[in-house]
């Protein structure tokens, strides 16, 4: 009797084991750590503690505000347009498309899947200055009457060469949010559609009886429903966002003295850690994107009608 | 060692990094792509070696010599990738455990792990480091030594800065050697002549040219970014002149703009793009065996302009203080360090500049190198490690790099003035380092 009253526990101990060693210890010793002051390389008998200070250090940190601003600007720049596009094109697919829908789809979901090394590699060869396939198509385009001017004056503005897609302050930043843009759209768009198809088509019936236009149907049937999707894929973006790391910190090589303009508060929070040696600080950071995660969440949640303390999740 | 291109750990997330670093050490040994060498009877212990491409290739050379000598001793060679190796000893040393009994560490690295406390001063017995210090080339032995005086690591190669330069490129221009290292603004007229007749650039990136400007004029003790009191030195005349040098060659289109280990500086070279670059002298292996083989004959090496005698790149080996098999671990690192056998075979399969003072009077310094059309280089390499000053490590120093150079991007790229700029960098690495 006793063994069968244990075996359950037994049978899901992997998991809590497993939950404590990998997500809660590292979840509560980064909260430890955030109070301490230490160099890893010194060994841990050198933390002390210092109380919030790290959490003033972090918030009074010129380079913190930048990636802050960085990462802001990814999530507008490149966040933004992820749903402007994936809304409307999932809209079209789910309307115009039948026989071969999937494959439409699975094109666009492809860079979302695929390994975000190789995409770097490709985009950093795509956008290369000298060998990049896009200022040679840039440079192909300048032959053409009445657009090639303007182009070869930009191209001219950029040293007489082509443009220096990862090396230029001015430029970097947009090439980065594309990438983003690009590998995130697919996503969303899967969301979206999944959303469109648990809607009624006796409503857009309705609608087209009623003589209602595709764009009044989109606007008055679609969009409304769509809402708590809408909700639960900006949220996605709001957190992917702000935890921006992978395609800025391959793509631009942390040598170069432009990867500070697009430094996200990820790439910031890992070079405090790793290469300044200042785990406590970095730690503190991370807390502070916590917090920042979940305002920003619940200001979603306002703007989408969606009060998280309501428990059917709407008003 | 060559100052390898870094390899990106593309999934890190950053929001429990610091957590999951603590997990790290434990993972470290199942991770590591492990190179074992079996000895010919049956060993009694282990010595385990953490080191990295491609300094691993010459430990692998030197393995059957070590097993030869110890053959009671099993090497265990654990290998990783650059950035990933130098990032998991620091993890081990939080933890203190995960620890190899020798670990390579590169001259990137030295300060941070200098200062650390967590390695044996090889000064002590039964080591006595200090007693062979003669042994060695004098400033990379200075560069093993931690903040407290212990010599913490003992240097495998070196890095002498010389300026590679494509010798066509220059006869087209009509410019001689001299003309390019007489003083900088001999350096950079010649570059834009070389530009004006070949379309070549002078050098692969401004920076470059920065970077070795700021250590011009060091003497013996003076520190790079810090002096012997911790004081940040970012203001001084030697920041504002390499600013200014590095601003100059931008302004005037000397640069192509390629930063070292891209594609595009590996295109740079393949096609006579660049006519001039400022390394260690190991460049000369990387660009005969793989980024520009196509290249050989045409390059030349000469000393740095304006007479800089500098360092580029360099390892070393030191023992954790918590290794567990010390005795054997300074064998190895004599073996390494100070075995002339050890250090020639380095120096034929790595083309890494031997640490050892004896192999620089042996006779392959006087063989002429293919690859730089007959040039005995080696001469003139030998000669700058006899002239570079000794010049103290600071634990701080990869942070005020990369402070540096974010405020010379401000500077060269948005218009920021010199002197403002120099001033954000040095109140941002005193704020940093005051902390800690």
């Amino acid at each position: 009797m006793t063994s069968r009253r244990l075996a359950p526990y037994l049978f899901i101990a992997p998991f809590f084991a497993l939950f404590l060693v990998f997500s809660l210890f590292p979840l509560v010793f980064s909260i430890y750590l955030s109070l301490q002051q230490w160099n890893p390389a010194e060994g841990l008998h050198t933390m002390h503690w210092v109380g919030l200070e790290n959490y003033g250090y972090a918030l009074t940190d010129p380079w913190f505000w930048d990636a802050l601003y960085n990462t802001a600007w990814f999530a507008l720049v490149a966040g933004v347009p992820q749903h402007l596009v994936a809304l409307p094109l999932a809209f079209f697919i789910h309307r115009r498309f039948k026989r071969g829908r999937d494959l439409v789809v699975g094109a666009y979901f492809v860079p979302y899947i695929t390994s975000s090394v190789a995409i770097a590699l490709i985009f950093t060869t795509l956008y290369s200055k000298d060998y990049g396939l896009i200022n040679a198509a840039l440079a192909e385009l300048t032959r053409i009457p009445f657009i090639g001017s303007p182009l070869a004056s930009l191209t001219a503005l950029k040293d007489g060469g082509g443009i220096d897609w990862l090396g230029d302050a001015d430029v970097t930043r947009p090439a980065v949010a594309f990438v983003v843009f690009w590998r995130y759209l697919g996503w969303n768009l899967v969301l979206y559609l999944s959303g469109l198809q648990v809607i009624d088509k006796d409503l857009y019936e309705a609608a087209t009886l009623d003589g209602a236009t595709e764009w009044q149907q989109f606007w008055h049937v679609t969009l409304p429903l769509l809402k708590p999707m809408m909700f639960f894929a900006v949220t996605l973006t709001i957190i992917g966002n702000l935890q921006l790391f992978e395609e800025p910190f391959i793509l631009v090589d942390g040598e170069k003295g432009v990867s500070s303009s697009v430094m996200t508060t990820a790439i910031f929070m890992y070079r405090t850690a790793f290469s300044d040696g200042d785990f406590g600080t970095a730690s503190a950071m991370s807390w502070l994107m916590f917090v920042l995660i979940a305002a920003l969440t619940w200001v979603n949640a306002r703007l989408f009608g969606r009060d998280p303390r309501s428990r059917h999740g709407s008003r | 060692m060559p100052d390898l291109h870094l390899t990106r750990r593309s999934a890190a997330r950053a929001l429990l990094v610091a957590g999951a670093a603590a997990a790290l050490p434990a993972a470290i040994p199942a991770a590591v792509a492990a190179a074992q060498v079996a000895p010919t009877r049956a060993p009694t212990s282990v010595l385990r070696v953490a080191t990295f491409p491609d300094l691993d290739r010459a430990a692998i050379a030197a393995a059957p010599r070590w097993r030869a000598l110890h053959p009671e001793v099993e090497l265990k060679l654990l290998s990783m990738q650059y950035a990933d190796h130098h990032l998991s000893m620091t993890t081990a040393l939080a933890t203190g455990s995960g620890l190899p009994d020798v670990m390579a560490i590169d001259l990137r690295y030295i300060g941070k792990f200098a200062g650390s406390g967590g390695f044996v001063d090889l000064n002590q017995a039964p080591f006595n480091a200090s007693a062979h210090a003669d042994d060695y080339v004098r400033y990379a032995m200075a560069q093993g030594v931690g903040p407290n005086g212990a010599q913490v690591a003992i240097p495998a190669d070196i890095g002498p800065g010389t300026l590679i330069y494509r010798k066509d490129l220059l006869d087209k221009a009509g410019i001689s050697e001299a003309e390019i290292t007489r003083d900088w603004s001999s350096y950079l007229a010649a570059g834009e002549r070389i530009r004006k007749t070949t379309g070549a650039y002078l050098m692969a990136d401004a920076a470059d040219l920065r970077d070795i400007a700021l250590r011009q004029g060091l003497q013996d003790g003076e520190g790079l970014y810090f002096d012997a009191e911790g004081r940040v030195l970012v203001e001084s005349a030697r920041f504002r002149h390499a600013f200014e040098l590095g601003r100059a060659a931008r302004r005037a289109g000397l640069d192509a703009r390629a930063i070292a280990w891209t594609n595009d500086w590996a295109a740079g070279f393949k096609q006579g793009r660049i006519a001039t670059q400022m390394m260690g002298a190991w460049l000369v292996g990387q660009l005969r065996n793989w980024i520009a083989p196509q290249t050989a004959g045409l390059w030349r090496s000469a000393p740095l302009p304006g007479g800089v005698q500098a360092a580029y790149g360099g390892s070393f080996y030191a023992i954790p203080k918590k290794a567990a098999n010390k005795t054997a671990a300074w064998d190895f690192i004599r073996l390494m360090t100070a075995d002339a056998e050890v250090q020639l075979e380095s120096l034929k399969v790595l083309d890494s500049f031997p640490a050892m003072r004896a192999v620089l009077r042996d006779p392959v310094m006087d063989e002429p190198i293919a690859f730089l059309g007959g040039q005995r280089a080696r001469q003139l390499w030998r000669e700058t490690a006899a002239h570079i000053p000794a010049i103290p490590v600071n634990r701080f120093d990869v942070l005020a790099t990369t402070v540096i150079r974010d405020e010379f991007e401000r500077v060269i790229a948005r218009g920021k003035a010199i002197t403002e700029a120099l001033a954000d960098a040095r109140h941002l690495i005193e704020r940093r380092a005051r902390r800690r």
